[in-house]
C-alpha cells in the first residue's frame, strides 16, 4: 500500500523517478479521528518497517503526564493506539515537532522525506538537506519505503530564492530581539504563499531559536517550506548565491509599519486580562528553557503557564535538577504533545498569551481561546498579575 | 438552462464523477486548524468564509497554507461522510491530494480532485450546481441542478 500511495503522489507531484532517502520524521502520529489509526494500523498489518532512521512528531496525548489531557475514552484509547502503531513500524518514540533538536539532524545536501511544516521548513532552511513538504500518511510511506519523489525542493532549481526581502529599513534594535522573528516569519508567509525568499540585513549571529521561530511561523501563514538568510543560513552565503545568480523576481522592502501590522494581526484580542500563558511551539528547547529560567525565577505566576516540549529535552532538565524551580513559579511542562493539538487548556476559555507565532496563528480554531502574542518576558510579567504587559518601544 | 460559464477543462489529479453546489475560497486555507473533521465546517476564524460547510460542495481553493495534518484532515472527512463533493485546486496541492488518494486506498467513498486555473476558476458561476467529470470537465448544471 505505501508503495502504491508514494507512486500514485509522484505522478501528481510530476515527478520523474524516486530517490533514496537518509532519514524521515512523520507527522502522521497525531489523532484526528478513527481514519489515522485504521491507517496506520493497515500499515503495521501488513508487516511494514521504517528503512531510514525515522522519528515521530507529538500525538495527541502526553504519555509522561496523562492526566493533563482532557480526551473522551474512545479518542484517548485511539490516539493511544494510533501512537502504538507508529513504534510498531518501528519509528523512534521522539515525539516532538523540533526532531532537529532532539539530535536529529540530517546532513547539508542530504535527501530526506519530512513531515510537520516547521520541522520542514527548519530541515532545509537551517540545516540545508532536502525534503518537500510531505502531509501526513506519504511521510510514512517514504520511511517505510526509504524513497521519496524527485520534485518540489529535491530539486536545485526549485531552492533558488525568487524574492528578495530588504530589511535595511529596520532598526538593529529590534532585530536583536527574540520577539522579532515570529512577526518576521508570519509575514514572510503571508506575503510569498509558497515561494522562496531570501532575507537581507539580518544580524550574522541569528541562531537557530530565531530561525526555528521565523520558519514556524511562515509556514503557518504560508506555505513556506524553505527561506534562506543571507549570510546565515547554509544555501545563503550571499543574496547573489541564494538566487541561484539570477535577479530575484520581487524585491520587497519590509517596512517597521509592515511589521507592526503583521505583529497586530497575531492577536485577536485587546483584552487588558489574560487567562493562560503558553510556549513552546515549536517545542522549547534548552536555551528557550534558560532563557525563561533568568526571567521567572523567584516569580510566582497567577495565571496557568504552560510549556510544551519533547521529552529528551525535559529529561535533561530532570537530570539537571531544573524542573522544580519552574513548578515552583507555576509552569506546567507538557511533553510529547502541546496545547493546541489536543484538549489541555483550562475548559472555560479566555485569552491565551504566547510568544509563539505558531501558537498565535492556530490557537483561536483550535481551542476557541482569544490570544494575545508577545515577547517571552512579556508573557512572564503577564502571567505574574494576569494583566497584559507589552514592551511597544521597539516597534516604533 | 443557459450555461453562465463555458466548459472548463482542468488536469485531473483524482478521478471521479461528482456534482454539487460551487463554494469558491477566497483565501488559501489550512485544512489542520481550518476544517473540523467531524463537522466539514470551516472553523479558523480569520479565514472570510469562517463557518461555510465544505460537506458536498464543489470546493474551490486558490492555494493551501500551513500544516502539513490538512492530508489527515481530509482524509477524516472522507471517513465520516463530511468530505467536499470534489475539490478544485488553484495549484497542485500534494498535501491534500495525497488524503484523497489514501482515503481511496482505505475504501473510503472518494472524491475527484481536479486542478484549474486560478483565472478560470474566478469564472465559474457561484452558487451553482457544478458537474465535474472524470476526465477533468467542469460543467455548469444551473441554480439548483439536476439536469445533466
Amino acid at each position: 500500500m505505501a508503495m502504491r500511495i508514494l507512486a500514485d503522489m509522484a505522478e501528481v507531484m510530476e515527478a520523474e523517478r524516486l530517490i533514496e532517502i537518509a532519514s524521515s520524521h512523520i507527522d502522521g502520529c497525531l489523532y484526528h479521528g478513527d481514519s489515522g489509526v485504521e491507517f496506520a494500523e493497515r500499515l503495521v498489518a501488513g508487516g511494514g518497517r521504517v528503512q531510514v532512521p525515522t522519528t515521530l512528531n507529538v500525538g495527541a496525548l502526553d504519555l509522561l503526564h496523562p492526566e493533563i489531557v482532557r480526551r473522551d475514552e474512545h479518542s484517548r484509547t485511539m490516539a493511544q493506539r494510533q501512537m502504538t502503531a507508529y513504534t510498531k513500524l518501528g519509528c523512534l518514540p521522539t515525539w516532538t515537532c523540533a526532531p532537529y533538536q532532539a539530535g536529529h539532524r540530517p546532513k547539508l545536501g542530504e535527501h530526506v522525506a519530512w513531515g510537520e511544516s516547521n520541522a520542514v521548513a527548519f530541515a532545509n532552511s537551517v540545516l540545508g538537506a532536502r525534503t518537500d513538504r510531505y502531509g501526513d500518511l506519504l511521510d510514512i510511506c517514504c520511511a517505510l519505503t526509504a524513497r521519496a519523489p524527485l520534485a518540489g525542493l529535491h530539486l536545485d532549481q526549485n531552492r533558488r530564492a525568487t524574492v528578495l526581502i530588504e530589511t535595511g529599513g529596520l532598526s538593529d534594535a529590534l532585530k536583536q530581539t527574540d520577539v522579532f522573528y515570529p512577526v518576521l516569519g508570519s509575514w514572510l508567509g503571508a506575503e510569498v504563499g509558497g515561494a522562496v525568499a531570501v532575507i537581507d540585513g539580518l544580524p550574522a549571529e541569528t541562531g537557530e531559536d530565531r530561525l526555528k521561530a521565523l520558519g514556524a511561523a511562515a509556514a503557518s501563514s504560508g506555505a513556506v517550506g524553505l527561506f534562506h538568510v543571507a549570510g546565515v543560513t547554509p544555501e545563503a552565503p550571499t543574496v547573489a548565491a541564494a538566487c541561484g545568480d539570477q535577479p530575484p523576481k520581487h524585491t520587497i522592502q519590509l517596512t517597521a509599519e509592515m511589521v507592526r501590522a503583521a505583529r497586530d494581526r497575531l492577536s485577536t484580542s485587546q483584552n487588558e486580562r489574560i487567562d493562560a500563558v503558553a510556549l513552546g511551539s515549536p517545542h522549547f528547547s534548552l536555551d528557550e528553557f534558560a532563557a525563561l529560567e533568568a526571567l521567572a525565577r523567584d516569580k510566582r505566576f497567577a495565571v496557568p503557564f504552560y510549556v510544551c516540549t519533547g521529552r529528551g529535552v525535559l529529561r535533561t532538565l530532570e537530570n539537571a535538577g531544573r524542573v522544580e524551580p519552574l513548578a515552583a513559579a507555576g509552569v506546567e511542562i507538557v511533553a510529547d504533545t502541546c496545547v493546541v493539538v489536543t484538549p489541555i487548556l483550562p475548559a472555560a476559555g479566555g485569552v491565551l498569551m504566547t510568544n509563539s507565532g505558531k501558537f498565535a496563528h492556530y490557537t483561536p480554531a483550535n481551542t476557541g481561546y482569544d490570544v494575545i502574542y508577545g515577547s517571552l518576558a512579556d508573557c512572564v510579567a503577564s502571567a505574574e498579575t494576569g494583566r497584559v504587559v507589552r514592551d511597544e518601544s521597539l516597534w516604533a | 438552462m443557459g450555461l453562465t460559464a463555458a466548459e472548463q477543462r482542468g488536469r485531473v489529479l483524482v478521478a471521479g464523477d461528482a456534482a454539487g453546489p460551487l463554494l469558491r475560497l477566497t483565501e488559501p486555507i489550512s485544512f489542520w486548524g481550518g476544517v473540523d473533521p467531524a463537522t466539514g465546517r470551516i472553523t479558523d476564524p480569520r479565514h472570510p468564509q469562517h463557518d461555510a460547510e465544505i460537506a458536498g460542495r464543489v470546493l474551490a481553493i486558490p492555494a493551501t497554507i500551513g500544516s502539513s495534518s490538512s492530508s489527515a484532515i481530509i482524509l477524516e472527512l472522507m471517513r465520516v461522510g463530511r468530505a467536499p463533493a470534489a475539490l478544485l485546486l488553484g495549484q497542485v496541492d500534494a498535501i491534500l491530494t495525497l488524503g484523497v488518494i489514501v482515503g481511496r486506498e482505505m475504501g473510503y467513498a472518494t472524491l475527484p480532485v481536479v486542478e484549474l486555473a486560478a483565472d478560470t476558476m474566478a469564472d465559474l458561476p457561484e452558487g451553482e450546481v457544478l458537474r465535474v467529470m472524470g476526465d477533468g470537465r467542469i460543467m455548469a448544471n444551473g441554480p439548483g441542478g439536476g439536469a445533466t
